[in-house]
């Protein structure tokens, strides 16, 4: 079913453009992660969807509602902010229960909710605490309970784990994304934190200068990102400059190598960067002839953590990285003139 | 949205009357007042007539203006110097003992300066004084009384001024960064030294804005000058409240507020000047 | 260098408190003349303060004109502190700077305009002329107070309160009010006591009809000492003691004095 949707939404601030004609459309209980550097216009973004800013022109709908001009408070959502915005006058039980208690709801109703919802976000007992008492995480279980406690039909976080230790966080990942498809719930995710849109969303938006840059599944921004922003902005890549030889063939430090992406947008000649993960590229001891669809240069750092290792090799001025299993263990030494094999099947082509 | 702007005006207007018809009404009162001609009735009427401007242009007058902004620097100066170091040490108390001073020194400056001039005159009466002990202990023979002087004054008004300037110089001192102290430590210097080098020079904003504002207040002070000293020791102020209520010279009063309302400004302009804003 | 620190702290102490031991001594003296150190003791000038009646109406009136001036003065500020805070009105913040003023200026400038006031619009000596010229006079109080407490009120907390529901009005009541309240009730409370306190506006304002503790002492000075006036000075810091205790207790004191949280 479709769900939220926004059409040609600007906002301006002044002069300045927050949010420049975004298009998107999502579908009822998907999670959406908004990705890109600060000053993209993400939160922006989040915030018009929530109601409190107010688009300079563009239309807001979730379902058959328009929700663009409702105020705020008249809209159905639950929000969690960065800083969690719980109330410091109130302890966790009156924090969770304030949407309900300012709607007129028994005093008994609240208490049973705000301990159904502690229970779900695994804080049973808590209600009466302080939330000056609170850790960071618990406090951010606190502001998702409150969230949720009317079951809204937008579900909103604002950067919801940057105030949360690095570990903490992978926890959090994972937990609200189960806690999501749980209660099967549309959910926007504001992020710069590509590890948490990948292990969270199902459509990632990446954004940047306020703009929409590419739309779709973790997977699909991964491999066919549109762009050197977004590949650069996405997990790791190696770029190098390239010249379209042939419809599926590129030209790049003197020999031809085999694309096996997409290359529909470029003709013959065109300069081009060619785009692999490091995953995906293999390195070959200098003795190894041979190799198909390799470059040669020299390895200039090899670092070995164990469960993978790393090979950084200079291809002719520019940065090849490799990231090989224990098993693909080429034997190679820092000054070694290697091959670095590129499979077609990991090679895209990307403007320049 | 037109209609919720403007209720937001609405909202404004019993405070807006307030302070326009009892701040802004009577404050422009003065300076009609101030250039206005007295009539045969004992009253005055509205005009522009500058002779009580004229009449404080004679030596007395100015004088006592000289003598008003001599003392309040004086006691800026004095105020400030006792002040400082118990600022700066009452920072680092604990924050129980920090605020049982706190309180303590509140409670003093609220109080009245009525009842500050009334201890001060039993503080160096003959009957009841500080002489007393000095009797006791044996250093003079007999009680006498240290009032009125300028001394008596000068002691009253510190007295009077020492909490502001302690408040005044309390955010600025409790919110310098304690690592610098820390850092000059280490770099060798002396908790003295490190005082006068870094802690003094860092705060030098506060001092400034501090003392000009102690000037202020002082230049308010109208009872302890009164009681305590003669009348060669008399500010504007004093003349102020003499000309009000006993001669009923309403002109010449306003016209000694505007000058001391020119001093004041003056000086408030400058503590805006140097310290840049001011809570 | 400690003994030095010692040394200045307890010049400091005995010059700050000193004269008030002294004060209390006297007001504790058996006879009615002064003396120090006090011959024998005795309760009997706090007696007088509330006995003789002309004493315990000065106290009365005071405390009034203390309590109405002081809510007056709230009043007058919290829509002037609330509206420049949460719209940002130029209009507002005028207002605000235009109250603060009052409070700057040697007080014996706003008494004389209040006399020029009253008399000019022939009110003279209502016990209202001093409610009204102490809190604008001690306006600044409240609306420094109140801006500080509403400048602690995350503008995030607001927003969350309106994404579950709360309208302006509500989110007023469940949000701002409950944490800007103990800075209002500061205010109050400084007013309050300064107002007690104030002499030279009650004096200009309503001295020669409604005597107030400060006017009835000074002049009682005139015509001589009595023990009185020290039991009421030591009254007088009890209460102020108790009212900034109570600030302490309910508010952030140093905050508002301008520490660091």
């Amino acid at each position: 079913m479709p769900g939220l949707s926004i059409k040609n939404v600007t906002k301006n601030f002044g002069t300045v453009t927050a949010v420049k004609d975004v298009n998107l459309q999502f579908n009822t209980g998907e999670m959406i992660c908004f990705l890109g550097p600060s000053g993209c216009g993400k939160t922006t973004l989040l915030r018009m969807i929530a109601g409190l800013d107010d688009p300079t022109s563009g239309a807001i709908r979730f379902e058959d509602q328009d929700l663009t001009g409702v105020p705020v408070h008249q809209r159905n959502i639950g929000m969690v902010f960065q800083s969690f915005a719980l109330f410091p006058h109130l302890n966790v039980g009156e924090n969770i229960s304030y949407a309900m208690r300012i709607r007129g709801h028994s005093r008994s109703e609240c208490e049973d909710r705000a301990r159904q919802l502690l229970d779900m976000v695994h804080l049973p007992g808590l209600e009466d605490r302080k939330i000056s008492q609170l850790s960071g995480g618990q406090r951010q279980r606190v502001a998702i309970a409150r969230a949720l406690a009317l079951n809204p039909q937008v579900f909103l976080l604002d950067e919801p784990m940057s105030a949360l230790d690095a570990n903490l966080r992978e926890v959090m990942q994972i937990e609200l994304r189960k806690l999501q498809q749980e209660l099967g719930i549309t959910t926007v995710v504001v992020t710069h934190d590509q590890t948490e849109a990948m292990t969270m969303a199902d459509q990632i938006v990446v954004m940047g200068k306020a703009q929409v840059l590419q739309t779709g599944t973790p997977m699909e921004i991964y491999k066919t990102p549109v762009d050197k922003f977004v590949a650069g902005f996405i997990g790791t890549s190696n770029l190098l400059p390239a010249k379209m030889s042939g419809p599926d063939g590129v030209h790049v430090n003197g020999v031809d190598l085999t694309v096996g992406g997409n290359t529909g947008h470029f003709s013959q000649g065109d300069d081009v960067l060619l785009m692999t993960r490091p995953e995906e590229v293999f390195v070959h001891h200098p003795s190894d002839m041979n190799v198909a669809n390799s470059v040669t240069g020299t390895v200039t750092f090899v670092r070995d953590i164990g469960a993978t290792i790393e090979i950084l090799v200079d291809c002719a001025g520019h940065e090849v990285i490799s990231v090989l299993t224990p098993k693909d263990w080429p034997d190679v030494k820092v000054g070694d003139q290697v091959h670095v094999e590129m499979p077609a099947a990991a090679c895209s082509v990307l403007a320049v | 949205m037109q209609t919720s702007a403007l209720s937001r005006y609405i909202g404004l207007i019993p405070s807006s009357v307030m302070i326009g018809a009892f701040f802004v009404i009577p404050f422009v009162l003065i300076l009609l007042t101030s250039v206005s001609t007295p009539t045969d009735d004992g009253g005055y009427a509205t005009s522009f007539d500058l002779q009580h401007f004229e009449r404080f242009l004679t030596w007395f007058y100015i004088e006592r203006a000289l003598f008003s902004a001599g003392l309040c620097a004086l006691i800026a100066v004095l105020s400030l110097l006792i002040a400082y170091p118990f600022t700066y040490f009452l920072t680092n108390f604990p924050p129980r003992t920090q605020t049982y001073w706190l309180i303590y020194i509140l409670a003093q400056l609220s109080l009245s300066e009525v009842l500050i001039a009334f201890s001060w005159q039993i503080l160096l009466s003959r009957t009841a004084g500080v002489a007393n002990i000095l009797v006791w202990i044996g250093v003079i023979e007999k009680s006498f009384a240290m009032t009125p002087s300028a001394g008596a004054v000068v002691a009253a008004l510190v007295y009077l001024t020492v909490p502001f300037s302690v408040l005044l110089l309390f955010p600025a001192l409790s919110r310098l960064d304690k690592s610098l102290i820390e850092a000059s430590r280490t770099l060798g210097a002396s908790p003295l030294r490190t005082f006068f080098t870094v802690v003094v020079p860092v705060t030098r904003p506060a001092i400034i804005s501090g003392g000009v504002t102690v000037f202020v207040l002082t230049l308010g002070a109208i009872i302890v000058p009164q009681v305590l000293g003669k009348p060669e020791h008399w500010t504007l102020s004093v003349l102020i409240t003499d000309q009000a209520i006993f001669n009923f010279n309403m002109p010449f009063a306003s016209a000694l507020a505007v000058v001391l309302l020119v001093l004041s400004a003056t000086v408030i302009w400058l503590v805006t000047k140097f310290s840049g804003k001011k809570a | 260098m400690r003994a030095l620190r010692s040394i200045y702290l307890a010049l400091f102490a005995l010059y700050l408190i000193g004269p008030i031991l002294v004060i209390a001594a006297v007001s504790f003296n058996a006879k009615k003349f002064l003396a120090f150190p006090p011959r024998g003791f005795s309760f009997r000038w706090y007696a007088e303060v509330f006995v003789a009646n002309d004493w315990f109406t000065a106290l009365k009136n005071s405390l009034f004109v203390a309590f109405a001036s002081a809510s007056l003065s709230v009043l007058i500020a919290l829509p002037v502190a609330y509206f420049a805070w949460r719209y940002g009105l130029r209009y507002a913040k005028a207002l605000l700077a235009l109250g603060v003023a009052p409070f700057i200026l040697p007080p014996v400038i706003m008494a004389l305009a209040f006399l020029l006031f009253f008399t000019g619009i022939g009110v003279n000596g209502l016990m209202i002329n001093v409610i009204i010229a102490h809190a604008i006079f001690l306006l600044a109080l409240p609306l420094v107070t109140i801006s500080l407490g509403l400048e602690s009120v995350d503008t995030a907390l607001i927003e969350a309160s309106q994404t579950m529901g709360a309208s302006n009005a509500v989110v007023f009541r469940t949000v701002i009010l409950p944490i800007a309240a103990p800075f209002a009730f500061a205010g109050f409370a400084f007013c309050f006591v300064l107002s007690l306190n104030e002499y030279i506006i009650a004096l200009m304002t309503v001295g020669f009809s409604v005597e107030t503790l400060p006017i009835k002492i000074f002049n009682a000075l005139r015509y001589g000492y009595t023990p009185v006036i020290a039991s009421i000075a030591v009254i007088f810091m009890v209460i102020n003691i108790v009212i900034f205790a109570l600030i302490a207790r309910f508010s952030n004191l140093a905050r508002i004095l301008g520490a660091m949280e």
